[in-house]
């Protein structure tokens, strides 16, 4: 019972963080079409430029809002000189203009920053908190809250604010929401500094707990893709449950199975839900054209 | 000084005159339709003047600025507003959503404001359902409000597509066949809402192939065929035009006997 309880806290734990790149996803999704591969490089820099900022003396809550800051302003880059010229290309050449990207970003941060694997504090301390038989870290808690802290966060913008909701008109018909008056480019834009920044959070988050290289990208990508995958891709509340599934499943399969079989999870469940659920548990977001 | 005046407005598509000098005006309260057969140009002239495609030659003026080339997103907020002869709806949206959208510029106000719910917020919303509710009652969809804009019929989301694009309150507004696929009473009731909108001062560009609309409305036709404008003038005189007759009225006879 406690052994159970202690696996699904530390699968919450990385589920949360696996929901916020989930949701990285699902904005650029929905804004766009495309899935985005570079997510996971937004996580590895949230964590790397916080460590980067923290060692060159900045306090760790400045150092994260630089590093977020840093990531949602790199996001906006790669729309505008990878994404933005090439409009109108296929969806699948964007994708594999974003997995060059994240192979890119990878590279300059294995230069500008170095090989090792870094992490800094846990926000309020290294003491496990006792709950029922099991422990949980702080930080676990400080992960888990982020994450349903952003996702009530971008559930207000979208339905409340008339930007938000110009950004679900974009997703829907990009040409009818250009005839009411809506940028386009401009929606496109904030969703990749919003998606961005969600992802650097998600790092500044999870580092204490996971660490962090120049190589932890793909990782988190592969299995916040599988995350919205299973939820159903482009839908916020399918993202959220999502990445937390997969997070649990890993956890659960790391524990009764063997650790060796963990990083298949990822693998394993994109490959189901392809052959028997492509819409995903939530149902994604119908891309009809007219 | 004229409301929208385009000047040699052209487009090749591979090699191929699409649209090839075609100057015309339109004034506050005019209706001034474009006719000609299928595939004259049409649509294209249209999708130059709104900026969805980049002419090749030719300028487009609205109220004496150039605009030529301009976002469709920045001609709506000049007064730009336009209906697709194929439709842009918001298939994923209610029929009032759909309408509300097309408050869009008008709803503008601090993000803030509207994530707190603060009544400034709430006001502008609930401006924005009224005006869209107003509208849909105008082109007699009041009662599928609720309901997904996906379900309608195609005549009926032809007629939400017109109130969406009056809620940006145009100054000059393109329709591109906003009576295909309406059956005779929902013809006549746009056919009226158009000559309403005409007579509250806005200027009309008109794409119809329903000669009786067309010769009903208009204050001045446009003839195109193959991308070039063939004759002009007011509706009885292009009815008598031999060119026209030759182009157009007589390919549409041929189209009947055929059928
Ligand atoms: N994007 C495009 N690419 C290639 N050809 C086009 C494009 N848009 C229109 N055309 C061509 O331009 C001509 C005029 O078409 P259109 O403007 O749709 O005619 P209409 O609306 O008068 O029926 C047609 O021959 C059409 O094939
Ligand atoms: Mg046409």
């Amino acid at each position: 019972m406690s052994e159970l309880l202690q696996f699904l806290f530390s699968g919450l734990t990385v589920g949360a963080v696996y929901a916020l790149v989930a949701l990285g996803f699902t904005i650029i999704y929905n804004a766009s079409d495309v899935v985005n591969f570079a997510q996971g490089e937004f996580v590895m820099l949230g964590g790397m430029i916080t460590w980067f900022a923290y060692q060159a003396g900045l306090p760790l809550p400045l150092a994260a809002l630089v590093a977020i800051l840093a990531t949602a302003a790199l996001g906006v880059t790669l729309n505008k000189l990878a994404i933005e010229p090439a409009r109108g290309a296929p969806v699948v050449s964007l994708i594999i203009i974003t997995i060059g990207a994240s192979v890119f970003i990878q590279g300059a941060a294995q230069q500008v920053f170095d090989k090792q694997i870094h992490s800094f504090p846990a926000f309020s301390g290294d003491t496990p908190l006792r709950v029922l038989e099991a422990t949980i870290q702080p930080q676990s808690l400080w992960v888990i809250g982020g994450a349903l802290v952003v996702f009530v966060g971008l559930w207000l913008f979208f339905t409340r604010t008339l930007i938000g909701r110009a950004v679900l008109a974009t997703s829907n018909n990009r040409l009818a929401a250009q005839l009411v008056g809506i940028n386009t480019n401009f929606v496109m834009t904030l969703s990749f500094a919003l998606s961005a920044g969600i992802g650097a959070l998600a790092g500044v988050l999870a580092t204490p707990i996971t660490l962090t290289a120049y190589n932890v990208g793909i990782g988190f990508a592969l299995k916040g893709f599988a995350g919205a995958m299973l939820g159903g891709m482009g839908n916020p509340k399918g993202a959220l449950v999502g990445g937390f599934l997969i997070g649990l499943i890993e956890a659960l399969t790391a524990g009764y199975l063997s650790s060796t079989y963990k990083e298949a999870v990822a693998f394993v469940v994109i490959l189901l839900v392809l052959f028997f659920m492509p819409q995903g548990l939530f149902g994604s977001k119908s891309t009809e054209r007219v | 000084m004229t409301l929208l005046s385009i000047e040699g407005l052209g487009i090749a598509f591979g090699g191929i005159k699409a649209v090839h000098d075609v100057s015309l005006k339109v004034d506050p309260g005019e209706i001034v339709s474009i006719i000609g057969p299928n595939g004259a140009g049409k649509t294209t002239l249209f999708n130059m003047i709104s900026g969805i495609y980049q002419p090749d030659s030719g300028c487009v003026l609205l109220e004496g600025e150039d605009v030529t080339g301009m976002a469709p997103f920045r001609l709506a907020s000049r007064g730009m507003s336009r209906t697709f002869q194929n439709l842009q709806i918001f298939q994923n949206m209610t029929v009032l959503e759909n309408a509300i959208a097309g408050f869009h510029l008008q709803e503008r106000g601090a993000v803030l404001a509207d994530l707190l719910h603060l009544p400034s917020s709430r006001r502008r919303a609930r401006a924005a359902e009224a005006g869209a509710r107003a509208l849909l009652a105008r082109v007699g969809l009041e009662r599928a409000a609720d309901r997904e804009a996906g379900s309608l019929s195609y005549g009926s989301l032809k007629r939400l597509e017109i109130a969406r694009a009056l809620a940006l309150r145009p100054k000059v507004l393109l329709l591109d066949e906003p009576a295909a696929g309406c059956n005779a009473v929902e013809t006549e009731e746009i056919d009226q809402l158009i000559a309403e909108v005409a007579a509250s001062g806005v200027a009309i560009l008109l794409v119809e192939h329903d000669m009786k609309l067309v010769m009903r409305i208009s204050s001045h036709v446009v003839v195109l065929d193959q991308g070039e404008k063939i004759a002009e003038g007011a509706p009885a005189e292009v009815s008598r035009d031999p060119a026209v007759i030759a182009a157009y009225l007589g390919s549409e006879e041929a189209a009947h006997a055929d059928g």
